[in-house]
């Protein structure tokens, strides 16, 4: 088997009073690549654990494929992890740590060495077989510990933020070499980070977690455009967020008003039934936010007065404070341009945006009880 | 003249301008040491040394020829190594589980388990000796339990034989060897294991394959550890052996104390001195001196045959482990797998008792109206008080007390420096230093004390409470080295650097930042060199002179001449001191992590 769907149902931890990971419904598909994204201390490591069998759940059940395997040891489980710090064996050479899943296996030994000189040419390193891990650079370790988890293809491969220790630079090559393994091996893989950016360039799928649960489960798109909650939508990258009352609907898009000044605007209803009045808030990306110099002046066009222009290379973003003072302030983002006529301090500019941009979220309540504390 | 004004020119400037000498530093860290070891450890060992082939007139090999006329010496000296080498096989072996559970405990667990392993660590050694004459004795506990119950109608030859000496000296050097491997037990990554496990190991394999091998460093750091010490000990024959279990050391007293012969002290010494050096060469050889302070060794060894045929031996404990754990009934299949396996707590347990209670048995014989016989009888404070009355007794106390104090300032004050040279100077031959640093570890303690003796005669110091504290300083400042530089290495050095970038003098930042923060420690090395010196004897053996014995020199005298239930009492406030001891560090460096 080269991969291999996994699911959990009603999965629970807790150390103590301490509830590390609550009740936790969730369906790995074969050959996916899903993505633990989440604060620190969200409960990623612990949910990783608990598939990996590393500790034993309080509650809820683990399958892989059609197995149960709540309470096997890991041993017996047929996956592979790759942890933070590479857990390489210091005492043993590049080749018998590659080698030592293989003689578990019982491998003959020289299959077993065949095959470690193998996994090294996948990760590009085949000279390095003879080396203790010590003698290596972390881009090395890593690679090495990739090597080791891939070279008895095990159906599930578990990865707890494999580059979290590296720079920029490797991480982005190492990002684009794991995509490149996941691939070519169809393992399935659950991989854990805190980095939005990582998570959104390698998944197929995101579990957003927060406080010991899950926020929200979709592709890199749902999360991004129609996140389900504030968290969500504050989580992945920079976003707009206003306060709006609903006005009417038209198919999946919904008027709203914003502020008191009789601003509106268009916003996908992102499946909440709502009645005509109901409080929501509206996000909307930077980048798709549209900036004018002066409208018509009519007064339902939003207006801002610019408060800071920044470039950072590629975009430019413009920092506003709504005319509106009811209003929150907001950020809007295009490509940065050679352009004599560049956006000032306390440029007043009008702000549009398509109704295919903006997404209704509803989940104020829910919202507001978590901030309280009550996770 | 003309030199003059060039240099009042030029003053103001080179102050301003030109760095202080790059050896100055160094060298006021380090030379303390260096000074303290040379003088009082270097000078008197050669001195003893040099007795041996010189006898005041010129050069002699008559010592030589005195200690290999007869048999005696070598046969002695084969004594000496078996016994070391029992006891350091068994000590290792015994320490190995407990080390293991408490590097793998957390939390009250783990404070509970240290907590056993050091009061036996610090309570004295001869009371812990000491101890084992009352349990083995005529009229010692296993006799009297043993007639008691009727198995026995005449008491058992226990005490002086190899039995009784093997039990005494595995008794006084287990909590060392714990204490040893556990410094590099800690180091290991506790998810290498479990990343074994992952990768399909079974416990068993998981362990000898992956966490065994990685222990090994500390294993043949405490096994080293636990021979050097046993080979240079004394109390522990001269109160439990027989004329069969006679060591060498207890010759060298008796050369010094009795027939004055200093020339054969010194070619028994050479013979001793040979056998540790070899030992220690060959350890360097494999596991290197790094391993000592805690640092994991390197690997030297690629792909050797040894090698090769170790990792199959290993291979094969693990499956062998592995069948035995699947035969097993298997409990809760994850929870059976919890890390502390009830076996293996338990057993810890039993060795923690077994350690822990000879010294308590004082407990109760203190208050007892039948004197050391077991089982105690009615109840009297008469012992106590015989104590307190005693001048003796009590400036002996109050000796010891000063000098454990004078030794513990005069060893940081000496050692602190050392260890932050050590830790942060990129100087050359580091290797050498630490060598040199850890000597007075590495020679058997009576050579240095009959040398030290030696040269103190010739200086007065014999009998002083400086000869004492210089004395003592000596073989407690190795530790205190190295504890500071254990502690050193884990300090983050940029907080020095950032209170500097604020402002702070170097002087300033030490003061205000480091010592704040190394502060447990140091108080930590601090209670290593007094307790050291608290219960030094062999040094106070010779330099204390005839009348002015610290508390283990009286307490030796007292057991080795005339034995009194006084002892017992002694004992009792001994390990009650330890303990108080202990507690109070354990706070201190507790609420100095919390703040
Ligand atoms: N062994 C443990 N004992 C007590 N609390 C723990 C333990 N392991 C994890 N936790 C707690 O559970 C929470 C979730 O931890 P973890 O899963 O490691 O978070 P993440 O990997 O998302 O950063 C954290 O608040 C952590 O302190
Ligand atoms: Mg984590």
């Amino acid at each position: 088997m080269s991969s291999s769907s996994l699911s959990v149902q009603g999965l629970a931890k807790r150390y103590g009073d301490f509830v590390a990971l609550a009740p936790t419904d969730l369906v790995v598909a074969d050959g996916e690549f899903l993505t633990l994204l989440g604060p620190s201390g969200s409960g990623k490591t612990t949910l990783l654990s608990l598939l990996a069998g590393l500790v034993p759940p309080d509650e809820g059940s683990v399958r892989i494929g059609s197995q149960d395997v709540t309470y096997a040891p890991p041993y017996e489980r047929d996956i592979g992890v790759v942890f933070q710090n590479y857990a390489l064996f210091p005492h043993m050479t590049i080749e018998e740590n590659i080698a030592f899943p293989l003689k578990m296996r019982k491998v003959p030994a020289a299959e077993a060495k065949r095959r470690a000189g193998e996994a090294l040419e996948m990760v590009h390193l085949p000279h390095i077989a003879g080396r203790y891990p010590r003698e290596l650079s972390g881009g090395q370790q890593q690679r090495v510990a990739l090597a080791r988890c891939m070279v008895y293809k095990p159906s599930i491969i578990l990865m707890d933020e494999p580059l979290g220790a590296l720079d920029k630079k490797l991480r982005e090559h190492m990002q684009l070499e794991i995509k490149r393994l996941h691939r070519e091996l169809g393992t399935t893989v659950v991989y854990v980070t805190h980095d939005q950016e990582e998570a959104m360039t390698m998944s197929n799928r995101i579990c957003l977690m927060n406080a010991g649960r899950i926020e929200q489960l979709g592709t890199p798109a749902d999360l991004y455009f129609r996140p389900r909650s504030l968290f969500v939508a504050d989580f992945l990258g920079e976003s707009n967020i206003l306060p709006a009352a609903l006005r009417s609907r038209s198919g999946d898009e919904v008027e709203i008003g914003l502020g008191t000044l009789g601003v509106s605007g268009r916003a996908l209803a992102n499946g909440n039934e709502l009645p005509p009045g109901t409080e929501v808030r509206v996000m909307v990306r930077p980048q798709n936010l549209t900036v004018a110099r002066k409208g018509g002046n009519t007064p339902d066009e939003l207006q801002g007065r610019v408060s800071e222009v920044m470039v950072t290379g590629s975009l430019t973003k413009v920092y506003m404070e709504p005319l509106d003072g009811k209003l929150p302030p907001l950020v809007a983002a295009f490509p940065t341009r050679n352009d004599d006529d560049a956006v000032r301090i306390d440029d007043v500019l009008t702000l549009s945006w398509s109704g295919r941009d903006a997404v209704v979220i509803a989940d104020k309540i829910a919202d507001a009880a978590r901030a309280a504390g009550t996770a | 003249m003309s030199g003059q004004t060039v240099t009042m020119t030029h003053a103001p400037d080179a102050k301003r301008h030109s760095p202080p000498p790059a050896w100055r530093k160094p060298v006021l860290m380090g030379a303390p040491l260096v000074l303290l070891l040379v003088g009082f450890l270097v000078f008197p060992v050669g001195q003893l040394l040099a007795l041996s082939v010189y006898n005041g007139q010129g050069f002699t090999l008559a010592p030589y020829a005195q200690l290999f006329a007869s048999s005696l010496y070598v046969t002695v000296l084969w004594i000496t190594l078996k016994i070391s080498l029992a006891t350091t096989l068994v000590a290792v072996v015994a320490a190995y589980p407990i080390a293991y559970l408490i590097s793998i405990a957390k939390g009250p667990a783990k404070s509970r388990l240290i907590f056993w392993v050091l009061l036996s660590f610090w309570t004295s050694f001869l009371v812990r000796a000491f101890a084992w004459v009352v349990i083995l004795g005529r009229n010692g506990v296993v006799n009297s339990t043993l007639m008691s119950l009727g198995i026995i109608d005449r008491p058992l030859d226990l005490l002086y034989g190899f039995g009784a000496v093997l039990a005494g000296m595995v008794h006084a050097m287990l909590p060392l060897a714990v204490m040893t491997m556990l410094a590099v037990m800690e180091n290991i990554d506790r998810t290498l294991p479990r990343a074994a496990g992952t990768l399909g190991a079974r416990p068993g394999t998981a362990f000898w394959t992956v966490y065994f091998p990685l222990s090994l460093p500390g294993v043949a750091a405490s096994a080293i550890m636990v021979f050097v010490s046993a080979i240079g000990f004394f109390i522990v024959p001269a109160l439990l052996g027989g004329r069969k279990e006679t060591m060498i050391t207890q010759l060298i007293i008796d050369q010094v104390q009795q027939t004055l012969n200093w020339g054969l002290a010194g070619a028994i010494s050479v013979l001793l001195l040979t056998v540790v050096l070899v030992v220690f060469v060959l350890y360097d050889r494999v596991f290197g001196f790094a391993s000592l302070t805690g640092e994991s060794a390197v690997v030297r060894n690629r792909d050797t045959a040894m090698r090769r045929l170790g990792g199959r031996v290993l291979g094969m404990l693990g499956s062998a482990s592995d069948t035995a754990i699947g035969l097993l009934p298997r409990r809760h299949p994850i929870r059976g797998r919890a890390e502390h396996p009830l076996a293996l707590t338990g057993f810890v347990w039993l060795l923690l008792a077994l350690i822990s209670l000879p010294a308590f048995l004082m407990i109760p014989l203190s208050f007892g109206k039948g004197g050391l016989a077991w089982p105690p009888s009615g109840f009297t404070l008469q012992w106590y008080q015989q104590l307190l009355d005693s001048p003796i007794w009590m400036q002996a106390l109050w000796r010891s007390i000063v000098v454990a104090f004078g030794t513990g300032l005069l060893a940081m004050a000496i050692g602190v420096p050392a260890a932050f040279l050590m830790v942060r100077s990129q100087m050359r031959g580091k290797g050498a230093m630490l060598a040199f640093i850890l000597s007075p570890i590495v020679v058997p303690r009576m050579i240095i004390a009959v040398g030290m003796f030696y040269v103190f005669a010739q200086m007065g110091l014999v009998g002083t409470i400086l000869g004492l504290v210089i004395g003592h300083t000596v073989v407690a400042v190795p530790y205190v080295v190295m504890t500071m530089m254990a502690v050193l290495r884990n300090y983050d050095t940029r907080l020095d650097m950032a209170a500097q970038s604020l402002g702070a003098r170097p002087l300033a930042a030490l003061r205000h930042v480091t010592f704040p923060i190394l502060g447990a420690g140091m108080l930590s090395s601090f209670l290593f060199a007094f307790a050291t010196s608290f219960d030094e004897l062999t040094i106070s053996l010779f330099s204390s002179g005839g009348l002015s014995a610290t508390l283990p020199k009286q307490f030796w005298d007292e057991v080795t001449l005339q034995v009194s239930p006084v002892v017992a009492a002694v004992s009792t406030g001994l390990l009650l001191f330890v303990a108080t001891l202990i507690y109070v560090a354990d706070r201190l460096r507790r609420r100095s992590l919390a703040g």
